[in-house]
């Protein structure tokens, strides 16, 4: 038994943020402002993932967090402790037991099913904001479709690097309406935005939120002759063999070795435990 | 033949102070016109109401529009207004900066506009960009430069190119050589003056520099304290004028 109310927020802010999530699936990409409360954890912490998750959690959810596609980093315990402590619900670390899922930086590699919500933590909601400073006029933009700027970026990229070097956060069109920022996951997850789960997302200091409805159409910006690419290291997971995982880079001395390892620490181990095994997992083991 | 755009009776007061007033002219395909007068005298306001920068309190602007014919651009819904603002019409403002985006390299400021009305080919963005940083007289290598390293006078035939990309049909250009040595607005006016010709536009200047009408206008308005005193061909008007105010601006100009 604890002293907080289930999940931390009352039931007056709940309520009101549940007002704003109904609104933004009902407005696929539409960022709509919410009355975001102090949170007892920074700005940048997930904040805004956090509110949105207590004001969807119910007493039989079973919570997952991922931070970077890992359970086990202090971002996903500490929220996972949070939930734990304040709503008393069950936790889990895989991916397919959990009802609501919090995730910074990454979709989980197992596709997510209609019962299931996807809670994103976003830092900066607006996709316009680095080339465009004005919030008025970027809303304006948002409410005329006036896009081309967001291209302007995509022109940059390709003349200084020869290619489409935004790798994260890369903007998507929604619905033939919206373009959104899908907060700083990598664009290899980007495909993935349409799926069967409900996805939310929160920004906490920017006072955002804003959905994407089940099997609804995403779009990556891309040019007729620079398509999109979704791009993963060139590798396969050296622990459990994943040719098709997103995959961290870890440098494992100053001697230039190296390895590639899922960033989505659930699906590495239930492969493992299914007995595939990746070029160093023998070491690993031992 | 239909007038590109009829101005009538624009007003525009800022509280009790005016900003001008009474103002009503017709401007014809590819005709050039000038607004000179001091500082001070409405000229700026007037061309922001025209462009559809400020509201004006009262008066329309008629634009001959390629869907609808003419069509009042005050009256008209603000899509519609931004939508004319970047294919129809082009804004050439004083300080280059005002009108570039300064982090973004040149091609993509030129590219901008295209985007804007949903070009989505590269080469197609990249190719357009380099013909026009040819035709304003900025080398091919700089088009990855971003407007900052470049001088004040590239700055304008920059922001000159970026608007003219697109093919409008009307120019405003608000002092487009101000803050320019004399030997770099020779060749911005040149520039100019052979850009309108061959691309047949219509274009409103306001500017404080005689001379500039003298090459680049057809047709003159004078303006002071927010009325127009005097209207009419651009020589007419400097080597015969009437009203007591243009004869003293005419007199004022210094004789090297």
């Amino acid at each position: 038994m604890n002293e907080y109310n289930f999940a931390y927020l009352d039931e007056q802010t709940k309520r009101m943020i549940r007002r704003a999530i109904l609104k933004g699936l009902a407005v696929p990409g539409y960022q709509v402002p919410f009355a975001s409360r102090e949170m007892p954890m920074p700005y940048g912490w997930g904040t805004g993932g956090v509110q949105v998750s207590a004001a969807t959690l119910t007493p039989d959810d079973t919570f997952k967090v991922i931070d970077q596609g890992a359970d086990d980093t202090t971002n996903a315990v500490s929220i996972r402790k949070f939930f734990e402590n304040t709503a008393g619900i069950e936790t889990t670390e895989q991916t397919e037991k959990a009802t609501i899922i919090q995730t910074r930086h990454r979709i989980p590699e197992m596709a997510l099913s209609e019962d299931q919500i996807l809670v994103y933590q976003v830092p900066i909601p607006e996709p316009l904001r680095f080339l465009e400073p004005r919030e008025t006029e970027t809303r304006k933009m948002h409410s005329l479709e006036e896009y081309g700027l967001m291209h302007v970026k995509l022109y940059e990229d390709i003349s200084q690097h020869g290619a489409i070097s935004t790798s994260y956060a890369y903007p998507v069109k929604v619905s033939d309406r919206y373009v959104m920022d899908p907060s700083p996951i990598p664009k290899f997850d980007n495909p993935k935005l349409e799926m069967d789960a409900i996805q939310l997302f929160g920004a906490g200091r920017e006072q955002r939120i804003y959905a994407v409805p089940p099997h609804t159409k995403v779009v990556s910006l891309d040019f007729q002759d620079y398509p999109f690419e979704a791009t993963k290291a060139d590798h396969s997971c050296d622990l459990c063999g994943a040719e098709d995982s997103y995959l961290d880079e870890v440098i494992m001395d100053d001697a230039g070795h190296r390895m590639f390892v899922c960033s989505d620490t659930d699906y590495c181990r239930s492969r493992r435990d299914a007995g595939h095994l990746g070029r160093l997992a023998k070491e690993d083991a031992a | 033949m239909t007038p590109l755009l009829q101005v009538e009776g624009i007003q525009k007061h800022y509280g009790a102070r005016i900003g001008c007033a009474d103002v009503s002219f017709d401007l014809y395909p590819g005709e050039v016109m000038g607004i000179v007068g001091e500082s001070g005298s409405g000229k700026s306001t007037l061309l922001n109401c025209l462009a559809g920068h400020l509201e004006p309190d009262m008066g329309r602007v008629i634009f001959d529009t390629r869907t609808n014919g003419p069509t009042d651009t005050v009256a008209m819904s603000e899509p519609e207004r931004r939508l004319l603002g970047r294919t129809d019409w082009a804004f050439v403002h004083q300080h280059a900066r005002d009108g570039l985006r300064m982090s973004v390299s040149a091609g993509g400021n030129i590219g901008e506009r295209l985007m804007a009305v949903g070009e989505r080919h590269y080469g197609n963005i990249r190719n357009k960009a380099s013909d026009w940083l040819g035709r304003v007289e900025i080398e091919a290598d700089r088009i990855d430069n971003r407007p900052t390293a470049f001088s004040g006078g590239m700055q304008q035939r920059l922001q000159i190119a970026r608007n003219l990309v697109t093919g409008p049909r009307l120019v405003f250009m608000d002092e487009p050589t101000g803050g320019l040595d004399v030997s770099v607005q020779a060749r911005l006016l040149d520039l100019l003056r052979g850009l309108v010709r061959e691309m047949g536009l219509s274009a409103i200047i306001v500017t404080h520099d005689l001379a500039v009408v003298r090459l680049l206008a057809d047709r003159l308005m004078v303006m002071k304290d927010g009325h127009v005193v005097e209207a009419g061909l651009t020589d007419q008007v400097l080597d015969d004028p009437q009203h007591a105010y243009t004869q003293l601006l005419v007199s004022s100009v210094l004789q090297v």
